[in-house]
């Protein structure tokens, strides 16, 4: 579907939102900003939705060590899990190696990932101030970011990515 | 006297049966010919008093056990489960994948405890008096829904597959995989789903003019999150409540899930408790680093959700054995992410020569589409293909397009022909043709 016809049904929405409302179940409750800042955790790739806190490659080594490295590897070349780390370059080989340094096209997904979803015996157990932390060391471990620079709500979203421009958007290349 | 107590089915002969195509394949008018006849031509046969004595069976001679609450298979059905795989072993059991075993099943609805299971950190177990779906971002005013409020909506009901992205990836390993039917492509399922209009919900909460995306978010360990054109969600998304008409199970995301009709089922968020309106799409993790599909030029396409037309011979497949030469039904599953199915040809000399298999209807969009075709097989060695056509024209292609358009170490979104051989033992194996 075209953006057009997507914002043409969206204004359809909107109209038939004037019409139903009332005459519709309507049983949803108000939810108020309180409530929805405790659950909306996920962050854009301009950075929006990112806390306050900081963290350096300094921080994140001994974190990492006590926490990823069993899995990941201490330098992110994976072991149960997969590598985090290695790989820039070989995309167009016949031996494509995915990492968060070769493949991943935004710095926020990492933090947004780490937040959510690691350790994994133990997501969401970290502060805002450890993921930054472990955000930064696995940006170090792919030479991205360096040994001192500080990861936070400005920094992270401008951290480029390798491999930024390596994706193609199917699903608009679909709708022309 | 005992014998032949029942009427034999008096399916056309394989004798009266015009070949349809080559190594044995029959046309499928000759198998809807023989239906006519059983239907028109049954007749029991009286029974002599003193069999009901004689040809007692065990079953008949006393009382059979009493009820039960909920009803099981039965104690002589072995082995009929999902082939359970959890690729980073125990310090990550609950990321992995359970297969539907394709091979063991007919018809074209998945009993829920046989649905293929995709987790990414274990199944959750939500107590539904603490869960909620909360929509807000750009909406003009922000809505939560507990079950008990869902429930009263006005519900749908849709026969709807679900694949996973990867499902199939075996395939597009080097060596054609000797392993059964299901566990190549069992990661696709298919349900009837009912469940809420995601629009109505929306609606309601009111869609800001400036969004395009939904963030729709689980609640199990893994917070799952994927991003969700918005078009498709005021399309014809659904939160499902219930499968095949019970409550979904855990592993299906109880209380609650997200289903995207024909889309990628990593898409369809189970436990699902969140979803946001936005701009543009939040760049998941499962978006982004997973379920993208590297090309071999090294660009990766990103956003690729409808699943591809395809097919697959589920009777006879590895894991089943023919009994010798003769006359076999060969049947199998088809399905588009983008509409119904219109034809699927079967070939029994690995693609020389094909015919038209018949379709069981209802033919859905979307959904799972039962082919069947007679075949009498003369005991050589033969190559089984089926090959779908959907409605909007697109064609299954075969292995070597495929592989030629993703190479050899993309798994997602793999959808060629499959190809079984039959040995002069009856036995099936995994070739790629």
């Amino acid at each position: 579907m075209s953006m057009l016809k997507a914002q043409a049904v969206s204004l359809v929405s909107a109209a038939l939102l004037a019409a139903t409302a009332a005459a519709g179940p309507d049983l949803g409750r108000p939810v108020s900003d309180a409530e929805i800042a405790v659950i909306d955790i996920d962050i854009a790739p301009d950075g929006d939705g990112l806390p306050r806190g900081e963290g350096t490659v300094v921080d994140g080594i001994d974190l990492y060590m006590d926490k990823c490295a069993a899995c990941h590897g201490p330098r992110g070349e994976g072991v149960t899990a997969p590598a985090l780390a290695g790989g820039l370059g070989s995309l167009a080989t016949a031996k494509p190696v995915r990492t968060v340094g070769s493949y991943w096209p935004y710095a926020t997904t990492l933090f947004d990932y780490i937040r959510r979803a690691m350790p994994y015996d133990r997501p969401m157990s970290l502060t805002n101030n450890e993921t930054y932390a472990l955000t930064a060391y696995i940006l170090w471990l792919n030479d991205i970011v360096g040994r001192k620079d500080v990861m936070d709500a400005q920094t992270l979203p401008k951290v480029r990515m390798p491999n930024r421009d390596g994706f193609v958007n199917g699903w608009d290349a679909e709708s022309k | 006297m005992t014998r032949e107590l029942l009427p034999q089915p008096r399916f056309a002969s394989v004798s009266d049966a015009t070949p349809a195509a080559g190594r044995g394949l029959l046309s499928r008018r000759a198998m809807l010919k023989g239906a006519v006849a059983l239907g028109a031509g049954s007749v029991l046969p009286a029974y002599a008093a003193e069999a009901h004595l004689q040809g007692a069976l065990p079953w008949q001679q006393a009382p059979g056990r009493p009820f039960s609450g909920y009803g099981q298979p039965s104690k002589y059905i072995t082995g009929l489960e999902r082939s359970i795989v959890q690729p980073f072993g125990p310090t990550a059991a609950g990321n992995g994948v359970s297969f539907t075993p394709l091979h063991l099943l007919r018809g074209t609805i998945t009993p829920a405890g046989l649905h293929f299971e995709r987790h990414h950190n274990g199944v959750a177990d939500i107590d539904p008096a603490r869960h909620q779906l909360v929509i807000h971002g750009l909406v003009t005013r922000p809505l939560k829904f507990s079950l008990d409020r869902l429930v009263r909506y006005p519900m749908v009901s849709r026969m709807l597959f679900i694949e996973c992205s990867g499902n199939s990836f075996r395939n597009t390993l080097a060596e054609a995989p000797q392993v059964t039917c299901g566990e190549i492509h069992g990661l696709i399922s298919c349900s009837e789903w009912t469940g809420v209009p995601l629009a109505l919900l929306l609606e309601e909460a009111g869609v800001d003019a400036t969004a395009r995306w939904v963030i729709a978010e689980g609640a199990d360990a893994a917070t799952m999150a994927r991003s969700v054109p918005l078009s498709k969600a005021l399309d014809d998304a659904m939160i499902a409540l219930w499968q095949n008409g019970e409550p979904l199970r855990p592993e299906q995301g109880y209380p609650m899930r997200l289903v995207l009709p024909g889309f990628e089922g990593n898409m369809g968020i189970k436990w699902l408790h969140r979803i946001k309106l936005a701009a543009g799409p939040m760049q998941a993790r499962d978006e982004t680093s997973h379920y993208t599909d590297l090309l071999p030029d090294g660009k990766a396409l990103q956003f690729t959700f409808p699943m591809g037309v395809k097919s697959v011979i589920t009777q006879p497949s590895p894991g089943w054995a023919l009994q010798g030469p003769g006359y076999y039904e060969i049947s199998g599953l088809a399905w588009s992410g983008v509409d119904g199915i219109e034809q699927v040809e079967v070939s029994a000399d690995g693609g020389a020569t094909w015919a038209v298999a018949a379709l069981e209807e209802p033919v859905l969009a979307r959904s799972l589409t039962r082919f069947r075709l007679p075949w009498r097989w003369d005991g050589a060695p033969a190559v089984l293909m089926s090959r779908a056509h959907d409605r909007r024209g697109q064609v299954q292609p075969p292995r070597a397009e495929w592989i030629g358009r993703y190479g050899s170490t993309q798994r997602y979104h793999y959808n060629a022909v499959q190809a079984w051989r039959v040995e002069p033992d009856g036995t099936l194996h995994n070739v790629y043709a």
